[in-house]
């Protein structure tokens, strides 16, 4: 690095950071890559399109969808509501929206099996008045990762709602807009790129999440049973080629899933005057 | 702000003063939905761990901890936490230093790759080190003709939780340090402080709050893991589980007081994490 700067420690700062990033996370991720590449092409087709693997995609990925959706219209009104209207409890509130961060998803998934399930104070609730059945059913995968993927996404509207500029509402409301108006052409196309990022990582966390996911689903192959429960089942059973074909596909999904949001997003900062 | 709206609507005669305000019902409807919503999804499920751990009373909750297999799992944890924590904020800083200080070919990418390991999934994050360790793996053999247990054992419990919590410190310090500059270093260097001591006595105060933030999500993390390190571990009791681990081996064995006394001790360390990141927020924000 030929460069007019004083500060010191370059070298020794890269090759230590290098060197413990290829050592703890590049290299055992390759492993992945190489142990794929040993397996031949028709036995990776036949690995993957296998009817319990196939379930078990529609599963993660479906009931990932709808829990991202479900989190991100809860997560807008409660980031509307911190940011907007002041009442007593807020900040406590606005603090205990970080729990599904720091609470270990273990713990997460034993309460909502211990609650929702049909002898459980809400499950039994839910099944004598309207006849559902949440744990054990896809119905309970989605309500873990509805309770994971909720802090995603108040935390990235949060700021951008915080920071939005209200003159943008006040200049609308004097050219004759109603408060509806005022949302849905203003506010709304405003935050909407924040909450495309929040529910999407919602829903990538949501498809490998798997501690509080497996008290509540049941785990019932072709029904509820998710990916990642899948590839440990496979693991336990020495199916190791079996295993990696299967994390190395939802790796590759959920990167390209991301990699369509981002494109999304662009779009719609380009359309709401952002970029 | 509305004294100058005032003006614009008298000037104009028709601004729409209610199109800056939610109606009331609006308003308490919707605080409604979110109180509720978050009075059932977080205070009822905290509510619950204790309730269902104190169901059989102190006693019991006691006998549950003090369990040799309970009093295991959290000593493992502690060890874990107290190897990965040193471990991922030394290389925090490192990164951090090395990208905000220099400009090189490929930092972004860099910054990409750290950020990587939160984009997999947990149970991906042990298999990976089961197929480097586990006895099929690249240096399976080598290990176990040595004589030394990676997987099913405690290093690999370390390294699958090494991964997970990799990018905490290094993504709390490298948006921060960005932000700074190197303008208070590079007066110190040529005044003649050495670049230990510029770190020290500049950087460093300058940093202390987003560093401890880092330190603290990180261990949260570290001690909460599961999915990885359920893959890796073996679930050997009183060997290999964490106290995680031991959550889930209770609770499979309907031992409820078991499960919800240590998952108890667990949130509460979610409790503590939550207020101790409340009061660095506050400090950092007063930096």
């Amino acid at each position: 690095m030929t460069q007019s700067n004083i500060m010191p420690g370059f070298r020794p700062a890269l090759a230590y950071t290098l060197f413990y990033l290829g050592l703890v996370v590049l290299i055992p991720l390759s492993t992945l890559v190489f142990k794929s590449l040993q397996l031949g092409w028709g036995e990776y087709v036949d690995i993957i399109t296998n009817n319990r693997v196939v379930s078990s995609f529609r599963v993660s990925f479906g009931t990932s969808l709808i829990a991202a959706l479900v989190a991100g219209l809860f997560g807008f009104v409660i980031a509307w509501v911190l940011v907007r209207y002041p009442f007593p409890g807020k900040r406590f509130l606005d603090a205990l929206i970080d729990l599904p961060f720091a609470l270990p998803t273990a713990v997460a998934g034993v309460i909502l099996a211990t609650i929702f399930q049909p002898s459980g104070m809400l499950g039994k609730w839910l099944m004598t008045s309207f006849g559902v059945q949440v744990a054990y059913k896809p119905l309970g995968i989605v309500v873990a990762l509805i309770f994971i993927g909720i802090p995603f996404v108040v935390r990235t509207i949060e700021p951008v709602l915080q920071e939005f500029d209200t003159t943008m509402e006040e200049a609308a409301s004097s050219l004759g807009a109603t408060r509806l108006q005022v949302f849905t052409q203003v506010i709304f196309p405003n935050i909407f790129p924040a909450l495309l990022t929040g529910v999407s990582l919602a829903f990538a966390r949501g498809v490998g999440e798997y501690g509080s996911v497996i008290f509540i689903a049941g785990n019932l192959p072709y029904v509820s049973e998710i990916v990642p429960l899948l590839i440990i089942t496979k693991l336990e059973q020495y199916q190791y080629a079996g295993a990696t074909a299967i994390a190395l596909t939802m790796l590759l999904v959920s990167f390209l899933l991301l990699l369509i949001v981002n494109l999304l997003q662009l779009w719609a900062r380009r359309r709401s005057g952002q970029i | 702000m509305h004294a100058n709206v005032h003006v614009i609507g008298d000037a104009t005669g028709q601004a729409n003063f209610k199109a800056l305000h939610d109606p009331f019902w609006v308003r308490w409807g919707l605080v409604g939905v979110a109180v509720g919503f978050i009075v059932l999804f977080l205070c009822v499920p905290l509510g619950l761990v204790l309730y269902q751990a104190f169901s059989k009373g102190w006693q019991a909750y006691w006998t549950a901890l003090a369990q040799p297999d309970a009093i295991a799992a959290m000593q493992l944890t502690l060890v874990v936490a107290l190897i990965t924590v040193p471990l991922n904020t030394v290389f925090g800083i490192a990164a951090a230093w090395a990208i905000t200080r220099f400009e090189f070919w490929g930092k972004s990418l860099l910054t990409t790759l750290i950020d990587l390991p939160f984009s997999v999934s947990p149970v991906i994050s042990g298999l990976i080190f089961v197929l480097m360790f586990g006895a099929q793996g690249w240096f399976g053999e080598w290990f176990s003709a040595h004589d030394i247990k990676v997987i099913f054992a405690v290093p690999g419990i370390v390294l699958a939780t090494i991964f997970i919590t990799f990018p905490f410190v290094a993504r709390e310090l490298i948006p921060l340090m960005q932000e700074m500059g190197n303008e208070e270093e590079e007066a110190a260097l040529s005044l003649g402080a050495s670049g230990w001591k510029t770190f020290f006595k500049v950087t460093l105060p300058n940093i202390k709050w987003a560093l401890l933030y880092g330190v603290l999500l990180c261990n949260a993390r570290a001690m909460g893991e599961f999915g990885a390190v359920s893959v890796v571990s073996g679930h050997i009791r009183g060997v290999t589980n964490t106290l995680p681990l031991h959550v889930e081996v209770s609770y499979n064995d309907y031992d409820v007081i078991g499960a919800f006394s240590s998952a108890s001790i667990l949130a509460g360390l979610a409790i503590v994490t939550l207020v101790l990141k409340s009061f660095l927020e506050w400090k950092q924000a007063r930096v």
